[in-house]
């Protein structure tokens, strides 16, 4: 095997308005051809950097020492990226290494059909015909597994589905066979199922392409699936560097371990529900439920012209005090939609939904407000969900100065101390504002915040699912400990299986719209009846290389039958 | 990608978080350059203004001292270091006395538009419907006249086209007010929509809070960042607009105040007679000022814009602490000239 990309001693600092900052310090690495390594680490720890600078892609700001020699396919030539410049740095984008990146959406150019852009490509290499290009960019997509190549190579990118257009993202990163691929994060935007195939693509790519791949994730049961090799990076530096089976079986550095610990996985949260169970009073299945849904069913207004669209259709679930619902779906399949309209933040359109024995078909803010004060709501991205410019303390407080149970954000402070120090965040950080903090402090704020008033129902949307997977086994474990201290329902809304198995008593799986199976995880999880909920189960990446590898075939065979 | 927290010093030195002082620490090169002439400009005009009194040898309207009369299109002289106007005022004392009429007339105008401006913006895009759309088309239409024409128009219906100190200065500044209200309005207005559909602001509103309460706490507080932008810019057009009503005529008598358009049309005569100090003054006065304001507009514009910020270059030991992440990405969407 040759060595495609050899990275030396590379060094990267970046000029900030904070002074200079090290995001990669002395990092070596080579990649094999035909291989896929995948460099795994919390966001910050320098693996984008790293992988980008094979391609010369860094901004203007950073500086590179150290050297990337970077081999053509054929082993005919190799050079150093770093000092490259200009065309001789073009010429070796595309043809030795290409990217694929994680935003399929946003890395196509709206205003081009997708041929145009591949065959772009193509031209800026080679002396090629406007026939020839065309007929090889009909080919790439075909071996990509797009439909009808002739007739699609016109279409533009909105007319593709999100997988379809990481397929031809990976088709316009093929074009020119190059020997390096760096994927970063290639399936982080897409759904579970579809994440199976983009990886299945992306195998097809190393096997049938010859292509090495540096795959760039922080998603342990992707790079089980996936990768040959694995390298750990911590704070700009490699801390372990593997092949994949040593790396899950005998991690060997600290922080390694710590990582896969902190995944989680499947089964084990039936231990855990029926422990909660067993801790029920009698009489507890007849209490009256905090939210009921009957036949809900909600209705985005078309624009004009345009059809309406049914978001939730004929959903019927409950949740009783004390209770934890996992609602679990994929993007678009209505799970944030029935969280919003919980907390009064979407309009119902049909059927029932009643909230802690308040109507929302129908309801009018005014009627609805005290209501508010029962229910507490934790967004997804912490990074938004806090005024930029109010203290910790200040926005933590603003619940109970609007329910007026205090004068002022400073005669709450005592309060919201307490709330503090009950997500486990030390007092002072009230002082700091949201930016000083990190995504978990930050969405451990968050839920003081929700749990200000002592609500009876906390609906939580995607809590953890912008945070890394290290922090968001912290926060997952003190959801769990709140909740089992303050006793609040929780409608718990992910995409994620294995985080809702964790911490649900119910699960209930939304597919466009309509609930197709609801139960506890050890029925869900265990033995799904609908069809959906078995295909989302086997595209589920588990992070263990030879269990992965055995469900990879399970999940074909699947594929097929269906 | 780079998500770093900040380790907050215990003793944060509250002085260098001061808008400018902030700016002026963040730049270097040219751009600092631009906003330290801008800065320096802009504060001999506002000190001018201040000390007007102490700064000027005689009154604006001043015609003759103990010795006589000053007498008409005097040259420059010891007693008269700029000469004196055709009307036999002093140059000198006119052009500095003028620093004050041009500093109320900007402090007014964009008092009154920002508030107006602002309010409009902020209702009419947090509540969106027929007012929105009825507002949004009315600043359309204002953006629609040329401006010079419009506050003609309200200096006729304010004062009949001549007036005292007060009337004059009240008429230019709300005839300028009426033209920048729809810059305001936009950008707020804008800023409104997208933090509305900010998490913090829904957070708001699952929590329980009023409307009022969303929109002063939440959204006006983010929505202002873009102002101070805004507000340089304005203020130096602010004064060529006021020159421009003084020099057609709609200005302010030189009896009530001093006032440089004014005397730029007074001196329209001389210049083709080789008299240049009565022109040249006040004219400079102008240049320089506006000079001045949008120097310090354009690098605040651009300095609030990490993408067009120059930094420099990654070198040396890097610092002990981490970073702070990017700071506030404030888009130039906002910027209005």
């Amino acid at each position: 095997m040759s060595t495609v990309v050899d990275i030396s001693d590379l060094q990267i600092s970046f000029a900030t308005d904070a002074g200079t900052v090290d995001a990669v310090s002395g990092v070596s690495l080579q990649v094999q051809a035909g291989e896929v390594l995948a460099i795994v680490g919390e966001s910050g720890s320098g693996k984008t950097v790293t992988a980008r600078s094979i391609l010369g892609l860094l901004p203007e700001t950073a500086r590179v020492r150290g050297a990337v020699v970077l081999t053509s396919k054929d082993g005919r030539d190799s050079q150093d990226v770093v000092p490259l410049r200009g065309s001789a740095l073009r010429e070796v984008r595309g043809e030795d290494a290409a990217m694929v990146f994680q935003e399929p959406s946003t890395s196509l150019n709206p205003v081009y059909p997708v041929g145009w852009q591949i065959i772009e490509g193509l031209r800026a290499h080679g002396k090629l015909s406007r026939k020839e290009a065309r007929a090889k960019a009909v080919d790439v997509l075909r071996r990509v597994g797009i439909p009808d190549p002739e007739e699609r190579i016109d279409h533009y990118p909105h007319q593709f589905s999100g997988g379809q257009k990481q397929r031809i993202v990976i088709a316009q990163a093929l074009v020119l066979d190059p020997g390096v691929i760096i994927a970063d994060e290639p399936t982080t935007a897409l759904d579970v199922t579809v994440q199976a195939e983009i990886l299945e693509l992306l195998r097809r790519c190393r096997d049938d392409f010859g292509a090495a791949i540096v795959l760039i994730t922080h998603n342990m049961g992707v790079v089980a699936d996936l990768a040959d090799r694995v390298a750990v990076m911590y704070q700009g530096e490699i801390v372990e560097q593997a092949d994949v089976r040593t790396l899950f079986s005998a991690p060997q550095d600290p922080y390694t371990q710590q990582l896969l610990a902190a995944v989680p996985r499947l089964g084990q949260g039936v231990e855990h529900t029926r422990e909660r169970a067993a801790r029920r009073t009698p009489g507890w299945a007849e209490a009256a439920p905090v939210v009921e849904a009957r036949d809900l069913r909600i209705v985005y207004p078309g624009r004009l012209r345009k059809p309406d669209f049914t978001a939730v259709d004929g959903v019927s679930f409950s949740i009783r005090p004390g209770e934890v619902l996992g609602l679990v779906g994929e993007s678009g399949s209505g799970k944030s939609t029935i969280g919003r309209a919980i907390a009064g933040l979407t309009k119902v359109s049909g059927g029932s939904l009643q909230v802690l024995g308040t109507e929302m078909n129908g309801f009018k803010e005014r009627a609805f407000r005290p209501v508010r004060e029962r229910i507490g709501f934790v967004f997804q991205d912490p990074a938004s969900s806090f005024n930029p410019l109010l203290t910790i303390a200040d926005a933590v407080a603003e619940p109970l100065v609007v329910h007026k149970r205090a004068k002022d954000p400073r005669a709450a402070r005592a309060r919201v101390d307490e709330l503090l120090e009950a997500v486990q965040l030390p007092r002072h950080f009230g002082d700091r504002y949201p930016h000083e903090l990190s995504g978990g402090q930050r969405q451990r704020a968050s839920l003081a915040r929700g749990l200000a008033l002592q609500p009876e129902l906390l609906i939580a949307d995607e809590p953890t699912s912008a945070l890394d997977v290290s922090v968001q086994a912290r926060v997952l474990e003190l959801f769990d400990e709140l909740q089992k201290e303050l006793g609040f329902a929780a409608l718990f809304i992910s995409h994620d299986l294995a985080v809702v198995d964790l911490l649900a008593d119910k699960i209930a799986v939304l597919y466009r719209g309509e609930l197709v199976e609801e139960g506890t995880g050890a029925e869900v999880l265990g033995a799904p009846e609908h069809p959906y909920t078995q295909r989302l189960l086997a595209s589920l990446p588990v992070p263990d290389p030879d269990e992965q590898a055995r469900r990879r075939t399970e999940w074909n065979a699947l594929r097929t039958t269906d | 990608m780079a998500t770093a927290t900040t380790v907050a010093t215990p003793t944060r030195k509250t002085w260098r978080r001061l808008p400018i002082v902030k700016q002026v620490r963040q730049s270097v090169g040219l751009q600092r350059g631009m906003l330290l002439a801008g800065l320096v400009l802009t504060g001999v005009f506002v000190l001018t203004a201040v000390f007007a009194p102490l700064l000027a040898p005689y009154e604006y309207d001043q015609l003759r001292d103990a010795a006589g009369p000053f007498g008409a299109q005097a040259h420059p002289s010891g007693n008269h270091l700029l000469g004196t106007t055709v009307g036999g005022y002093d140059v000198l004392s006119r052009v500095i006395w003028g620093t004050r009429t041009a500093l109320a007339v900007i402090v007014i105008a964009v008092l009154l538009s920002i508030v107006a401006g602002v309010l409009l913006g902020l209702v009419s895009g947090y509540f969106g419907g027929w007012l929105d759309r009825v507002l949004v088309v009315v600043c359309d239409a204002v953006y629609a006249f040329p401006s010079l024409l419009l506050a003609i128009i309200v200096a006729i219906v304010i004062s009949g086209g001549q007036s005292s100190l007060i009337g004059g200065v009240m008429a230019a500044a709300i005839s300028i007010t009426v033209v920048f209200i729809p810059q305001y309005f936009r950008v707020v207005r804008a800023e409104t929509v997208r933090i509305k559909s900010e998490a913090f602001v829904e957070s708001a509103r699952v929590i329980g809070a009023s409307n009022w309460r969303i929109m002063v706490r939440h959204v006006l507080r983010n929505a202002t960042r873009t102002l101070p932008l805004i507000l340089t810019l304005n203020a130096s057009e602010a004064i060529l607009t006021l020159a421009g009503l003084g020099f057609l005529g709609f200005g302010i008598q030189p009896t009530a105040a001093a006032e440089w358009g004014f005397d730029l049309k007074q001196s329209l005569a001389d210049v083709s007679s080789g008299i240049w100090w009565t022109s040249i003054p006040p004219g400079v006065a102008i240049v320089l000022t506006v000079l001045g304001l949008t120097l310090v507009g354009e690098s605040l514009n651009d300095l609030a814009d990490p993408r067009l910020r120059s930094r420099r270059a990654a070198d040396g030991p890097p610092p002990a602490g981490t970073v702070e992440p990017g700071g506030a990405v404030v888009n130039s969407a906002g910027y209005v000239a």
